[in-house]
């Protein structure tokens, strides 16, 4: 499978705080991949790195074959193939389910208004919330509203999707709903890289677990392994107490 | 509530009819008193006509001034800060007699008295609206932009179909607030000759020699129209509610 995405010893300072201390990762085609490590561990950092959405110092980050500089072009490249989807979902207030949707591709893929909407109720069936479209988001439950910010990545039709602890802020009885529908897109052939503490959801789709500590990637492996018998100690611990919680 | 109010002040200073007062100047039921209150009410026409334009150009100017507040450069932030900064300095007034005296003079053009008392409001006011508008968009939160990242709208489609929509509906109250207050500051244009209600009530006096009786249909005049505007504004706040 061809290579997609290579980060290539990255490292990113806020001021005197190194986040990420020469961090390198591949992910190919199709691949799922799975991010875990302790809070501050720089997971966030990492995938808004491969987005653009924080400037990485050092290293190279590659999405593509287009290599991630500041120049305007490379990044309006990058970020048109890759969708995130955030903790705090991030939809636009103002604006209902329909036209936070739409307002990307028409204004940023330059769609006809018509078949924006038929996109958007294409990737509403997905997500199955299609009779949530005229609705504003404070309208909606927290599951709805994250499906909602899935479906709007979707619309965009990226080639990888970043998902960042997509289900921490919600409750546990829709978290499932989130996650099915992750489940589903994993299965879908997307490329996904997903910062989540869903042991149950990592070990059903990821093709590869990536723990993170300090900044560093201290192990990378296949669940099976990593969830039975990790090589590194520290990643032992944290398993300890996120599975015995 | 104030309706009564106003009716009750009026009756009051209407009791004092005789002796040295002489309500007669603006007696609607004489064809004199008739006339000076046509004359002070079509002051109206030149207080409300500056007073919008002046505000839009304000609030145009004002948000221009404040993209510049919210950039991550030192130097956009610092011209940000010295326009509020000078502009605020400068007293409505002064800045009104410069405008009109001064400007021509320093730019070689010649420029009426409206236009002249428009672009000396619509200027000092525009350092407020400036901070006005950068309050409300650093209000709204950071998410919000980056949302608008991952699904590739540029700078300026954020700022209009994502930013600037929820700082405006915040701001509201605020900029309602900045409209009573032009309404107000723009009496003083008529110190350069304007034709608007302060003036109109001006030149009544000189003729009439009657201030107390002129004056208070002018307090009268500002509070009717300021109570109107007000209104107007709160209207405008629940249809499109301060947030969604
Ligand atoms: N904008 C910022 N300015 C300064 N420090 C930051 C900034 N963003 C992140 N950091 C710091 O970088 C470190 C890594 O943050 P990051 O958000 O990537 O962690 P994380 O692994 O995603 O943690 P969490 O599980 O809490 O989300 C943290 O110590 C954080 O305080
Ligand atoms: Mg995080």
């Amino acid at each position: 499978m061809g290579r997609i995405i290579n980060v290539e010893n990255i490292s990113k300072n806020f001021g005197d705080f190194q986040a990420l201390k020469g961090v390198s990762l591949d992910v190919s085609v199709g691949e799922r991949v799975v991010i875990c490590g302790p809070s501050g561990s720089g997971k966030s950092t990492l995938i808004r790195c491969i987005n653009g959405l924080e400037e990485h110092q050092t290293g190279t980050i590659e999405v593509d074959g287009v290599l991630l500089d500041q120049s305007a072009n490379s990044l309006s490249m990058i970020k048109s193939k890759i969708g995130m989807v955030f903790q705090q979902f991030n939809l636009f207030p103002h604006l209902t389910v329909m036209e936070n949707l739409t307002l990307g591709p028409i204004r940023a893929r330059k769609m006809r208004k018509s078949d924006a909407v038929d996109l958007a109720m294409e990737y509403l069936e997905r997500v199955r919330i299609p009779e949530q479209a005229n609705k504003y988001p404070v309208q909606l439950s927290g599951g709805q509203q994250q499906r909602v910010a899935i479906a709007r990545s979707l619309c965009m039709e990226p080639t990888i999707i970043l998902f960042d602890e997509p289900t921490s802020a919600l409750d546990p009885e829709m978290i499932k709903e989130v996650l099915e529908v992750m489940t589903e897109l994993a299965t879908s052939g997307m490329t996904m890289i997903c910062v989540t503490h869903e042991t149950g959801f990592a070990r059903n789709v990821a093709d590869k677990m990536v723990f993170m500590d300090c900044g560093e990637i201290v192990e990378t492996a296949k669940p099976d392994k990593f969830f039975t018998n990790p090589d590194s100690q520290r990643c032992q611990e944290f398993l300890d107490k996120i599975l015995h919680h | 509530m104030q309706k009564l109010f106003i009716a009750i002040i009026f009756t009051i200073l209407l009791s004092g009819c005789s002796g040295n007062w002489g309500w007669y100047v603006v007696n609607p039921t004489t064809d004199g008193g008739i006339t000076n209150l046509i004359f002070l009410l079509s002051g109206l026409y030149y207080t409300i006509l500056t007073s919008v334009v002046a505000i839009v150009i304000s609030i145009v100017v004002g948000l221009i001034i404040a993209l510049p507040a919210l950039s991550k450069n030192r130097f956009l932030r610092g011209i940000n800060r010295f326009y509020v900064e000078i502009v605020r300095a400068v007293p409505i007034l002064v800045l009104i007699l410069w405008v009109y005296y001064g400007l021509p003079q320093v730019a070689g053009i010649t420029i009426d008295v409206f236009w002249a008392g428009v672009i000396a409001l619509a200027l000092s006011d525009s350092a407020f609206e400036a901070e006005i508008f950068r309050a409300g968009i650093q209000s709204v939160d950071k998410g919000q932009y980056e949302a608008s990242h991952t699904i590739s709208l540029n700078y300026i489609d954020t700022m209009r179909f994502v930013i600037l929509p929820q700082a405006i509906r915040r701001v509201l109250p605020a900029l309602g607030n900045q409209l009573v207050y032009m309404l107000k500051m723009s009496s003083l244009v008529s110190v350069i000759g304007m034709q608007e209600l302060t003036r109109k009530a001006n030149e009544l006096v000189v003729t009439e020699y009657r201030p107390l009786e002129v004056y208070t249909i002018l307090v009268l005049e500002y509070l009717v129209l300021i109570l109107i505007v007000s209104a107007g504004v709160r209207w405008l706040e629940n249809r499109l509610g301060t947030d969604k």
